[in-house]
C-alpha cells in the first residue's frame, strides 16, 4: 500500500498514457478492440491508486457504491437494444454531469478542504458545467427515446430565458466566490441545471447525435474542472482529452451530416434552419 | 503539497493537443464507440467522488460523504456500462466483417 501510494502519480501517468491510447485504438478499426482494453486498465489503476491516497476514505461506502453501480451499469449495458445505443450514451452522460454536480457539493461542504480563490473558480466552473451536461443530457435521452417531442422549443422568448439563466448563474457564482456563501453555491448550481434544459431544448430531434456528442465533450470539460479543484493531474488530463476529443468528433459528426456545428448549437434559439426532427 | 496552478494548467493545455490530434482520422463507422469509449474515459470523475467519500472529524456520515458515495455509484454505473456497451459495439463489428 505504501509503495502504491509513493509511486501515485507514476501510476497515474500510466492511467493517462492508457486513455490516449484509447482514443488512438477507438479511431482505427483494427486498434478499437485493444484500445477499449487499454481504457479499462487505465481507469482500474486509476481508481485504485486514488483508494490508496485518500485521506481517511471510508472504504465501506465507497465499495458499496462502486459495487451497485457496477450492477446498474453492467446490466443496462447487457440488456439494451442495439438501435438504442444513442440515447444510452446520452442518458450516460447525464450521470457523469451529475456527479459533477455532486462532487462539487460535497466539495464545498467538506470542512477538511479549504479552497483557494483559484480553487473557488474551479468548483464554480466543474459544478455549473456539469449541471448543464445533466439537464441537457436528460432532454437529448428524452427526445432520441421519443419520450419528449422531438419538435424544436420555439419563441422570440427562449433567447432572452437563456441569457437571464446564464447571468443569474454567474452572477451567483460571483458572489459564491467573493463570500464563498453556500446558499450562494446551491443557487447557482439550480440555475445551471434549468439552463441544461433551456440550451438543449430548442435543438431539434434530427441534430441530437451531435450534440450528445458535444455534450460528451461538456462532461470531460466537467471532470477537468473537478481535476483542477482537487488537484488531481489523471483527472485532470482525462477531462481535457474527452473534452476536447469530444468536441472534435462533434465537428466531424457535423460535416458528415452535412450541418454546420454553429447551426446545432446555436440555430435553435435564433429559429434557424432546423434539420427534420 | 500543492503543485503551482501553472504547471497543472501546462498539463491541461497539452493533454486539450493531444485529444484534438488524436480522433481527427476517425472511420465514420467508429463514431458512435467512439462516443461512447470517451464517455466511460469521463467516467474518471469517479476519482474526484472517492476523494470526498471520507470520514470528517472521524464522522462517517455526513453531507459530503453520503454525497460522495451518491457520485461514486453514478460515476460507476458509467465506467462498467461504459466499456461494456462499447465492447458490445465492437464485437457487432467484428461479427458483420466473417
Amino acid at each position: 500500500m505504501n509503495l502504491i501510494a509513493q509511486y501515485a502519480d507514476w501510476i497515474y501517468l500510466v492511467a493517462a498514457v492508457l486513455f490516449i491510447l484509447t482514443l488512438k485504438g477507438l479511431s482505427s478499426p483494427t486498434g478499437a478492440i485493444a484500445g477499449n482494453r487499454y481504457g479499462m486498465v487505465g481507469m482500474a489503476l486509476a481508481v485504485l491508486v486514488t483508494l490508496v491516497i485518500a485521506p481517511s476514505p471510508n472504504f465501506a461506502l465507497i465499495v458499496l457504491a462502486m459495487v451497485a453501480g457496477a450492477a446498474v451499469g453492467l446490466y443496462r449495458a447487457k440488456t439494451v437494444p442495439m438501435t438504442q445505443m444513442p440515447e444510452t450514451v446520452a442518458l450516460m452522460h447525464s450521470l457523469v454531469g451529475l456527479a459533477a454536480v455532486l462532487i462539487a457539493l460535497a466539495a464545498v461542504h467538506n470542512g477538511d478542504q479549504h479552497h483557494s480563490t483559484v480553487q473557488r473558480v474551479e468548483l464554480f466552473i466543474g459544478c455549473f458545467i456539469g449541471g448543464i451536461t445533466f439537464t441537457a443530457s436528460v432532454v437529448a435521452w428524452g427526445k432520441l427515446s421519443a419520450k419528449l417531442a422531438a419538435k424544436p422549443l420555439k419563441g422570440g422568448w427562449v433567447k432572452p430565458v437563456q441569457i437571464g439563466l446564464a447571468l443569474g448563474m454567474v452572477g451567483f457564482g460571483g458572489h459564491y466566490f467573493i463570500t464563498e456563501s453556500l446558499t450562494s453555491f446551491w443557487v447557482m448550481t439550480a440555475f445551471s441545471v434549468v439552463l441544461g434544459y433551456f440550451l438543449i431544448a430548442p435543438i431539434g430531434g434530427g441534430d441530437m447525435p451531435v450534440v450528445v456528442s458535444m455534450l460528451n465533450s461538456y462532461s470531460g470539460w466537467a471532470a477537468a474542472g473537478i481535476g483542477f479543484t482537487l488537484n488531481n493531474s489523471v483527472l485532470i488530463i482525462a477531462g481535457s482529452l474527452v473534452g476536447s476529443s469530444g468536441a472534435i468528433l462533434s465537428y466531424i459528426m457535423c460535416k458528415a451530416m452535412n450541418r454546420s456545428l454553429m447551426n446545432v448549437i446555436f440555430g435553435g434559439g435564433m429559429g434557424g434552419d432546423e434539420a427534420a426532427g | 503539497v500543492q503543485t503551482p496552478f501553472v504547471a497543472t494548467f501546462t498539463i491541461f493545455v497539452l493533454a486539450i493537443f493531444i485529444g484534438y490530434h488524436v480522433v481527427w482520422s476517425v472511420t465514420p463507422a467508429l463514431h458512435t464507440p467512439l462516443m461512447a469509449v470517451t464517455n466511460a474515459l469521463s467516467s474518471i470523475i469517479v476519482v474526484g467522488a472517492v476523494l470526498q467519500t471520507v470520514d470528517i472529524g472521524g464522522q462517517a456520515i455526513t453531507l459530503t460523504s453520503v454525497l460522495g458515495a451518491v457520485s461514486v455509484f453514478l460515476a460507476s454505473v458509467n465506467i462498467f456500462g461504459g466499456f461494456a456497451v462499447t465492447s458490445r459495439m465492437l464485437e457487432m463489428f467484428k461479427k458483420k466483417k466473417k
